[in-house]
């Protein structure tokens, strides 16, 4: 048995170290690390309540809306306030936005760059996917960034920009959205579908949607060949690498639910296990600190009483990060999990033999190819002479969560306020769960779990497939431990 | 971004999501830089330094090198020709420093507009300037671009920085210039709830005629700013401004007058122009400001083509 430290470990958000035990050539234990602790929890206790929205989102520089939805929408919990009509569909459009953004990041800039390394030059994909994926300087690196940056102008027209807006409010948008803005923004979104269709997927976005089977998407790139796109070129390598064997962890999938939709949600809410679906009762989260460096009681708190008390010395702690678990079991976020409690077909028939690398990262394909349409759809369906924020009055006193799905999964966000001021905040980013350190049952966390059989090559002292099972999940550690 | 790089001749030697390099591969080029081997030009930090709890820097542990961040950041600093803070958390502390501080963050050579950040009021990068203080929470990122190749070609000197460390390219300007609500500042027009499209200096916590920074002249994510998007300005660029004495969104008062006064404003003047200008509105102005969408338009005008 011999220990590997991989750190710092780039190309995820923030800071992480992964700690490995490592014997005849495969990984038998991970601990997963979290650094940085910073403190937003405590910092927000005694703010005035709307002050929350400025300081909760600058959590973090790529899930900035995500956290002012769920800050708006705890806010709006505990303050009795509801978003106007329009208001939620301009919310769900930048959110939309901001979540479709980042999977791209994640393909492009932090997920394909280890298939260029020389390492895998021996493969006949190899040379194809150095020119298009080298790190800086890979062609569709270099193209992708121009149309993320255009398709965000939706962002800077709709929110100010991004990140940290303040434009999304309890009770809608500060933005009224004119007739000559949403003839723009339709504009915007036709130029990024026509990207994704040509060069990111390659097929028309609803054929791709409409894919029911692994074995139907196998066939189309079987088909129109790997070079059709970004993605058929992945497929084609995931093949050739087995990534769909790579990376399984708890195959329990939970999805808080996504873009409200009047009383429901465009992607629904719940979890599905082994047993099929299941409902979610949010009542039975607990948040579990015995292998964190983290004080307090011995039970695992419901955030609504959690409590988030830093100690460094604390005996068998290995991170900052606090174990989130659901009836006293661990889970997986993110757009895989959303898919498949949504009911995708494809997602669910990509984790039929379990979790994996591959189905993560198809998932994130086919939450872009259904979202912008969906974005279209919202852009027609604002009201224009009607209001885009209503002002009822805020109670002073309350308690409200808001329970959304950034890009990488589900963000819960708990407050109580008593006598107009933020008494207590607790947080569970979707990192939270899936890079959890074990709980005092001795469960590890979805990460720690996915990274059991790892391969190692000759000589490896950070395992690449280590590397595809980690960014797999795309992490985001600043909002992990926020 | 990356075409920037490269008109600037700006060779990045790590970056923690755009480069390859991680785990031991990083270790080793911040190895070959402490010891005098690889050539550090320019130390790019973005983030507060995190010393806490009590000076120990526990709080931010170098992932794979088992030191505190702080240390590493001096050690850099020590063979960094110039150092930059990017952004107002490594400049001044920012958001991280709010609610008492629990981390201990500060910025690299200032603590809110205290000269006692991390390295210390007297630090001087190995070129002789000062730590360089791009601020903003987010940056614009021609900010960043800009400063970075300026740097690059030695056009920017510290007589082109403020009294913080902001360049005046940045800093020389404020959030008011080119505002889109001008004409309701003019007038005194306010708007008195977000979704307002009135000025948002008297009710509503805007800090645009304060702050420094190009935001309404230079457009965020194509056509963006604050302002465009509906809420105030909240001095994002400035020290301290996460801890402004009052809630971001509300205008602090004493008897009806707005506490913070337009940069280098007299303030008899202040309130002698108010007052008039307020009784001066026109119709148009005053209605509007407190309507969600403009209601009554300009008369046409009166000029045209003259015989």
């Amino acid at each position: 048995m011999s220990r590997l430290v991989v750190g710092p470990f780039n190309r995820v958000e923030g800071d992480l170290e992964v700690r490995l035990e490592t014997g005849d050539g495969v990984v038998h234990r991970a601990e997963v690390v979290s650094p940085l602790y910073r403190g937003f929890e405590e910092m927000l206790v005694g703010k005035d309540p709307h002050d929350a929205l400025v300081i909760a989102p600058r959590i973090c520089g790529i899930c900035s809306i995500s956290q002012s939805v769920a800050a708006a929408e705890a806010l709006g919990a505990a303050q009795g306030l509801r978003p106007a009509p329009n208001g939620q569909l301009v919310t769900n459009i930048v959110h939309a936005a901001e979540n479709v953004a980042d999977h791209l990041t994640h393909f492009y800039m932090f997920f394909m760059p280890d298939f260029a390394r020389p390492i895998y030059a021996d493969q006949a994909w190899h040379g194809d996917v150095a020119d298009r994926f080298t790190a800086m300087s890979g062609s569709a690196v270099l193209n992708m960034l121009p149309k993320r940056a255009e398709f965000l102008h939706i962002v800077g027209m709709l929110a100010g920009k991004w990140p940290h807006t303040l434009t999304v409010q309890p009770g809608g948008v500060t933005k009224v959205v004119s007739e000559h803005e949403r003839r723009r923004l339709s504009g915007l979104l036709l130029s990024f579908r026509r990207f994704l269709e040509q060069q990111v997927i390659g097929m028309d976005l609803a054929a791709f949607a409409a894919l029911n089977s692994r074995a139907e998407l196998l066939d189309q790139v079987d088909r129109l060949g790997a070079s059709r796109s970004d993605l058929f070129q992945f497929i084609h390598v995931s093949q050739k690498l087995g990534l769909n064997r790579m990376g399984r962890a708890t195959d329990r999938f939970l999805s808080f639910g996504a873009y409200r939709q009047q009383d429901s949600h465009l992607f629904a809410r719940g979890l599905r296990n082994g047993q099929g679906a299941q409902k979610l009762n949010t009542g039975l989260i607990a948040e579990d600190v015995s292998h964190s460096w983290m004080d307090g009681p011995k039970t695992a708190l419901h955030p609504f009483d959690g409590v988030t008390k830093t100690d460094p010395e604390m005996a068998n702690g290995y991170t900052w990060c606090k174990a989130p678990r659901l009836e006293g079991e661990p889970a997986e976020v993110g757009a895989l999990s959303r898919q498949v409690v949504a009911g995708h077909p494809l997602a669910q028939d990509l984790v039929a033999a379990g979790g994996n690398v591959e189905a993560r990262i198809v998932a994130r394909f086919l939450e872009m190819a259904l979202l912008v349409p969906a974005m279209e759809n919202w852009l027609g369906d604002i009201r224009a002479p009607d209001p885009f924020m209503d002002h009822a009055t805020a109670k002073q006193q309350g308690e409200g969560d808001g329970l959304i799905e950034a890009a990488r999964g589900a963000l819960g966000h708990w407050l109580r306020i008593e006598n107009g001021k933020i008494a207590n905040y607790q947080i569970i980013a979707p990192t939270t769960w899936n890079f959890s350190p074990r709980d005092r049952a001795g469960q590890s966390g979805p990460l720690e779990q996915a990274l059991i059989g790892a391969p190692l090559r000759e000589g490896e002292t950070e395992p690449v497939a280590v590397q595809h099972i980690v960014r797999s999940f795309d992490p985001c550690m600043v909002c992990t431990v926020h | 971004m990356i075409t920037a790089f490269d008109a600037a001749g700006i060779n990045l030697l790590w970056h923690p999501t755009l480069s390859v390099e991680t785990g031991a591969e990083v270790n080793a080029i911040i190895d070959s830089i402490l010891r005098g081997e690889l050539r550090l030009d320019v130390l790019c930090l973005e983030g507060s330094v995190m010393t806490g709890p009590a000076g120990t820097g526990r709080f931010h542990m170098m992932s794979g090198r088992n030191e505190p961040m702080q240390d590493v950041i001096e050690a850099l600093a020590e063979r960094a020709g110039k150092v930059v803070a990017v952004g107002s958390c490594a400049a001044f502390g920012g958001i991280t420093a709010t609610g008492g501080n629990p981390g201990g963050a500060r910025g690299l050579a200032f603590d809110g507009d205290t000269p006692s950040g991390h390295l210390g009021a007297g630090y001087r990068a190995t070129d002789g300037l000062p730590v360089v203080n791009i601020p903003g929470c987010p940056v614009h990122p021609d900010w960043v671009t800009e400063t970075l190749s300026q740097l690059g070609t030695g056009a920017l000197t510290s007589d082109h920085l403020d009294g913080v460390g902001r360049p005046h390219a940045i800093s020389g300007k404020l959030v008011h210039h080119g505002c889109s609500r001008n004409e309701f500042y003019e007038y005194k027009a306010s708007a008195e709830k977000l979704c307002e499209v009135g000025c948002m200096m008297e009710h509503l916590g805007c800090k645009g005629t304060q702050a420094a920074g190009d935001c309404n002249t230079r457009a965020w994510n194509g056509s963006g700013s604050c302002i465009s998007g509906g809420y105030p300005c909240i001095a994002c660029t400035e020290p301290g401004f996460e801890e402004p004495g009052h809630p971001f969104a509300q205008t602090p008062k004493i008897a009806g007058i707005p506490i913070g006064l337009p940069t280098d404003m007299p303030k008899a003047w202040f309130v002698a122009l108010a007052s008039l200008s307020k009784a001066a509105t026109p119709r148009r102005l005053r209605e509007n400001a407190s309507s969600d969408r403009l209601r009554v338009f300009p008369d046409r005008y009166k000029g045209g083509r003259k015989p």
